[in-house]
């Protein structure tokens, strides 16, 4: 079998991908075969359930960030009494991650496979794709698929592609609930959680795009296959966004476990020495940069260093940045980016903020780096959602690994490279490549 | 069955009236919001924990009943 033996290496997701533009649902059919669903209802209802124990097996986990078992956020969502919805979550908010919005414009197909296929596991009546307001190639490339998909009646499941706000909040799942439902698109008070009361106050499984490509693959190829690559505990292959000091940034497929240095490889190799590396976004941790040789991506190894993956973000700062001047930039848009709700995260990011300037411009009052760990602990675990839990890792995280950089700003002020342009992305410097 | 404080964070307000009033159970953070313990409520404490719930101009700390947590 070819198509097997093909599937079992890298890429899974990533094959065949168009150097432009998007895959035509005839070349996905032609590299990944039909969805082997049967006819009639009795037995589509049969595969649902063999589709959530299928997912089981295989171990699939959430790849928005949170890393929930898929199988069980199903499960959750069909023993709800009332209709349900699925939400395939393309919000992407993170300005230092790509693969969402690649998946979206490349293979559109992948994802409203698997869409369809949550439906059916849930019982659902819809699909919404959710994608941001400023993609308009993802939002064109869903549209072109959708129409394939009706004009070869391949699939009948009702899906409506819906804009969010480009705000780094937008793809929470309670935010994205209240924008589906016509409110102001910021997190809600949980619970009720989503799977419970969500979209229409109907049960929602919102899943992220790339977790329904990944479930889109495992209906044709099975569990045993998906374990086929990764760890254990993380089975199967995962899409990462590297930026930064690499020769050819942008979205890869790597397999869970995979040694760093070989994905820095794959990407041409690192343009100067790493100064440190940012894993799992903006909500993520700071590492040193001699990490980048000896790291690898599993779970397991990143645990100590208290990182995640998350979203499947990695970010490597070039020697020349300044780590401070950095550190401050992300903090302060952090502060900005707060749904302005919760207190404690209105007041505490806002005041970590201007103390991370303080530090950066020689100006901070003495004990300013245990003032901002006085109000991190003040901010955990304080609000709705968990923006201020991962600004804070963030920037605990930066006052460690920029520790020295940290003390000669807080002496002698601004340096030289403080000046530099930033290399972590800002929406309004957003100036990334796509090399996938 | 046990009793536990919550504030709802987007509702509060820091009015403050809650750690005057359970002064055993809640601090104030350095901008006026409550900081729970993180205790059950005890028996001796049920009836002031509920004048401060009362209390609250928002209705923003809640009594729950929750069952034992393993």
């Amino acid at each position: 079998m070819s198509t097997q033996a093909q599937a079992v290496r890298l890429p899974r997701l990533l094959i065949g991908t168009p150097d432009q533009g998007q895959m035509s649902l005839r070349e996905h059919l032609a590299i990944h075969g039909e969805i082997p669903t049967g006819h009639g209802r009795r037995h589509k209802r049969d595969c649902a359930a063999g589709l959530v124990e299928s997912l089981d097996r295989s171990g699939l986990c959430g790849r928005g960030g949170a890393a929930f078992p898929t199988a069980t956020k199903m499960r959750a969502v069909a023993k709800e009494r009332r209709r349900a919805i699925v939400v395939a979550n393309g919000a992407e908010g993170e300005p230092a991650s790509l693969k969402d919005k690649l998946l979206l414009e490349a293979l559109p197909h992948l994802v409203l496979d698997g869409g369809s296929l949550a439906v059916a596991a849930v019982g659902a009546s819809e699909l919404i794709v959710c994608v941001p307001r400023s993609a308009n190639t993802a939002r064109d490339s869903l549209t072109r698929a959708l129409r394939e998909r009706e004009r070869e009646r391949y699939d009948s499941v009702p899906v409506r592609v819906e804009l969010v706000p480009d705000r780094y909040l937008a793809g929470q799942e309670s935010a994205l609930v209240s924008h589906l439902n016509g409110g102001p698109g910021v997190p809600t008070l949980t619970p009720p959680m989503s799977f419970e009361r969500g979209v229409q106050k109907r049960p929602t499984l919102i899943n992220n795009v790339e977790t329904l490509a990944h479930i889109a693959l495992i209906v044709r190829y099975g569990s045993e296959w998906f374990r086929e690559l990764g760890t254990p505990s993380q089975p199967g292959s995962a899409l990462l966004t590297l930026s930064g000091a690499v020769e050819y940034p942008g979205v890869y497929e790597i397999e869970h476990g995979a040694p760093l240095g070989d994905l820095i490889e794959a990407a041409g190799g690192a343009t100067s020495d790493i100064k440190a590396l940012l894993l799992g976004g903006y909500s993520g941790t700071w590492l040193p940069g001699m990490l980048a040789h000896t790291l690898s991506l599993s779970a397991e190894q990143l645990a100590p260093f208290d990182a995640v993956l998350g979203p499947g973000i990695i970010l490597a700062l070039s020697e020349d940045a300044c780590g401070v001047a950095e550190t401050a930039r992300v903090t302060r848009w952090l502060a900005a980016e707060t749904a302005g709700q919760c207190g404690p995260c209105v007041h505490g990011l806002n005041a970590i903020a201007s103390a991370v300037e303080e530090l950066q411009d020689g100006t901070a009052a003495p004990q300013t780096e245990q003032r901002i760990g006085r109000w991190a602990s003040m901010v955990r675990r304080r609000g709705a959602c968990a923006h201020p839990d991962g600004a804070v890792r963030f920037v605990a995280s930066a006052l460690n690994v920029f520790a020295e950089e940290f003390a000669e700003h807080a002496r002698h002020g601004p340096c030289p490279a403080c000046a530099r342009p930033s290399q972590l992305p800002l929406p309004s410097n957003l100036r990334l490549a796509v090399a996938a | 069955m046990s009793t536990h404080l919550r504030v709802n964070p987007i509702t509060c307000e820091a009015h403050g009236l809650c750690a005057e009033l359970l002064p055993e159970m809640i601090t104030l953070d350095d901008w006026g919001y409550p900081i729970l313990d993180g205790n059950p409520v005890t028996p001796e404490l049920l009836e002031h924990a509920q004048r401060a719930a009362a209390a609250c101009p928002t209705l923003a700390l809640l009594i729950q009943r929750r069952q034992p947590q393993r």
